[in-house]
């Protein structure tokens, strides 16, 4: 099964973007986007996380048995989790307090199980590394985007606190676009994060539709 | 069996890298933490002349618990300071429980004199934008707390404005400043009753 490298990455951002279109791993889409910081924070890791697995699962391809595949897959994906919450404690040590029980949680997030068992265990590493990182923007632009509205909804700031994804001491207030007194606090509420996504994915649905009605025409 | 061999050998490699990582991390990791720890500590005790360096001497668990110091409320770790051999400030980590969403674990300064040195949240899951303001990043009010003491402010002004007491609330929250002002209270009220007894407890390390 060939792909053209254009069209993975095309698919991986929107065509069947992970979010907005299969919607796969919605829980931390919905838990940590209360600010841009740490959406932007934990879609990195999720990016890096199945850059890792895809390639590793792909390298493996021809000594996964199918029985055990499953078993397998989720064992690379925990390890690289777990390399990569490490390397967070040690150089990002805020970052980490601030994404407290959703990094460990990558482990579960079923996109990427998702892509090993439908895309990386069938192909060689290039292909595998340009879905996982097509796929993994897609969710982390999703996630980014999802996290600026409500941030800037709920608290009139874009960006504050991105002293702990740089790891510098000093704290960033971010950009404050209107006083914090203005925000509708619901944004920055769990109910916030469904009915925003909602409206994102309404906002996007024409664009797919359009697409799908074209496609199926003869 | 071709199978399981190849699956124990991707296993072990995978075991093997983490392990590797963990090896190599563990020292940073620890180096990490006590900085921030340290940079906490240095924002509730400003004033940081003192015979050990921060984070100070901690109070053995067993010393504290053989001189029944510690019943669960009790503000723990705690951490001392002298100056000149002379006791001169604490450092108590309080967790409060009854947050609007779970605990809320809080430094508390405090010096000899029975003063508040400075109060900073080191965790919490309150609301974005409603709760947080108990973060210094996100507004000053964690300072209305700096000087304060029981003498000054009696037990009735240690409650938000519109429950009568001394402190700000902030729009559509009370419970959240309301649970760190209680705590803040509660760790004032242990340290004056056991301040002589901790600090009459030998030094874990010689300064």
């Amino acid at each position: 099964m060939k792909v053209s490298t254009q069209e993975l990455i095309v698919d991986g951002l929107w065509r069947r973007n992970p979010a907005l279109v299969q919607l796969l791993g919605l829980c931390p889409l919905l838990a940590v986007s209360s600010t841009a910081i740490d959406a932007l924070a934990l879609g990195l890791a999720t990016l890096v996380t199945l850059l890792v697995s895809n390639l590793v699962v792909s390298l493996l391809r021809q000594w996964i048995a199918p029985a055990v595949r499953l078993p397998m897959q989720i064992a690379v994906i925990a390890g690289t989790v777990t390399v990569i919450e490490l390397v967070t404690a040690a150089y990002l040590p805020a970052l980490h307090d601030s994404l407290g029980i959703f990094l460990p949680l990558i482990v579960t997030n079923c996109l990427i199980l998702a892509r090993s068992e439908a895309f990386a265990r069938h192909q060689s590493p290039a292909p595998a590394v340009i879905d996982g990182l097509a796929t993994g923007s897609g969710f982390a632009l999703t996630l980014l985007a999802l996290g600026m509205l409500r941030e800037v909804i709920g608290q009139g700031s874009l960006f504050a606190g991105a002293e702990r994804l740089t790891g510098s001491h000093s704290a960033v207030a971010g950009i404050q676009v209107f006083s914090a007194e203005h925000g509708l606090i619901l944004a920055a509420l769990p109910p916030g994060a469904f009915i925003l996504l909602g409206l994102l994915l309404a906002v996007c649905s024409p664009a797919y539709t359009s697409r799908r009605s074209s496609a199926a025409r003869p | 069996m071709k199978a399981s061999l190849a699956f124990s050998a991707v296993i072990t490699v995978i075991v093997v890298v983490v392990m590797l990582v963990d090896a190599g991390s563990r020292e940073r990791i620890e180096q990490s933490r006590a900085a921030l720890t340290a940079l906490r500590m240095a924002q509730v005790l400003p004033d940081g002349s003192f015979d050990s360096p921060l984070p100070g001497d901690r109070l053995p668990e067993e010393s504290g618990q053989a001189l029944e110091l510690f019943d669960e409320d009790a503000p723990l770790p705690i951490h001392r300071y002298w100056r000149d051999g002379e006791p001169a400030a604490a450092i108590m980590q309080v967790t409060v429980p009854d947050g609007y969403n779970g605990d809320i674990v809080l430094l508390v300064g405090v010096t000899a004199d029975r003063k508040v040195s400075g109060v900073r949240v080191i965790s919490h899951r309150e609301t974005p934008g409603l709760g947080d303001d108990i973060e210094l990043r996100r507004s000053d009010w964690i300072k209305s707390f700096d000087a304060l003491s029981l003498e000054t402010l009696p037990q009735s002004g240690w409650a938000v404005a519109k429950r009568g007491g001394h402190f700000d609330a902030f729009t559509g929250a009370t419970i959240t400043p309301q649970a760190v002002i209680r705590g803040v209270y509660n760790s004032l009220v242990w340290f004056e009753q056991h301040a002589t007894t901790v600090f009459e407890q030998p030094r874990t390390h010689a300064s």
